[in-house]
């Protein structure tokens, strides 16, 4: 999917870095069950904001990270992915919200 | 002949937030050194994992890396209170760790299971009040 189309659609904020586009999609929070499910290229929907959601991000080589709930990266995991160049995008919706709105834009 | 390539890593302890750098560099020169992307994902998962456990359960460690002709060796060696049981330990879900650390997103008892899951083979050597030392391969 287009990750222009996806901002737009879902009204995300781009928090750092940008998607071209994603391929799949993980929601979920617990690390080491993400550092198996979350695929290349995959967008990972989270409300984890810490430190290790970046170093997972960076190993799975995630498209993206999506943070829902309004949630913020600590000031150190923004400074990480900037640093390694990861896109993260937030949002003010519901984890459930998001999945529903991509599930909805890929049928 | 040629001689293998090693990496070294002393894992600090003291550090949740930062920890799993060690893996993120170890992935870095894998790609370097030209493997393919499922070999670097499986020896990531695997390292990782190890990694976070020297960390939230160990108090730190060391982390080496040989690159051999057929496989990766990853071999992580702590000081820590030991696994008491290692086949509960093993099992999927089981997880010691505590408020705190479940507050980061650790905790879900899968860091193990993981590691077997994604490795050719894994062996682990632990005693009680002495250590653990884990030893796992990825075949190339
Ligand atoms: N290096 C270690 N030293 C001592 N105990 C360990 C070590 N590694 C694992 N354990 C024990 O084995 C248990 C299971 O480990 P595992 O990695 O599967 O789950 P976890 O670390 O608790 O959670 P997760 O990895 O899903 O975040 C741990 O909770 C801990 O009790
Ligand atoms: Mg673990």
């Amino acid at each position: 999917m287009n990750g222009k189309q996806l901002l737009e659609t879902l009204e995300l904020k781009t928090v750092c870095g940008s998607v071209e586009s994603f391929d799949g999609v993980y929601a979920g929070d617990l690390l080491s069950r993400a550092m198996s499910h979350v695929e290349a290229d995959n967008l990972w929907i989270t409300i984890m904001n810490n430190m290790n959601v970046i170093a997972v991000a960076s190993l799975t080589e995630a498209a993206a990270v999506l943070l829902a709930e309004g949630v913020e990266l600590v000031p150190e995991a923004l400074e990480a992915a900037k640093e390694k160049d990861i896109c993260v995008l937030s949002s003010d919706k519901t984890v459930y919200e998001l999945c529903a709105g991509i599930a909805a834009m890929l049928n | 002949m040629h001689e293998p390539v090693k990496f070294h890593f002393n894992v600090d302890g003291e550090n949740f937030s930062s920890a799993g750098e060690a893996s993120v560099m170890v992935k870095k020169k894998l790609r370097q050194l030209g493997f393919p992307p499922d070999v670097m994902r499986r020896v990531s998962i695997a390292m990782y994992e190890g990694e976070i456990n020297m960390v939230i359960h160990a108090d730190g460690g060391s982390a080496d890396v040989t690159v051999e002709d057929e496989y990766i060796e990853i071999v992580l060696a702590d000081k820590g209170p030991g696994i008491p049981n290692i086949d509960l330990a093993m099992q999927e879900g089981y997880s010691t760790a505590r408020d705190n650390i479940r507050a980061l997103g650790f905790g879900a008892g899968m860091g193990l299971p993981n590691m077997k899951k994604y490795t050719d083979y894994m062996h682990i050597d632990t005693e009680v009040g002495v250590g653990t030392t884990i030893t796992m391969r990825v075949n190339i």
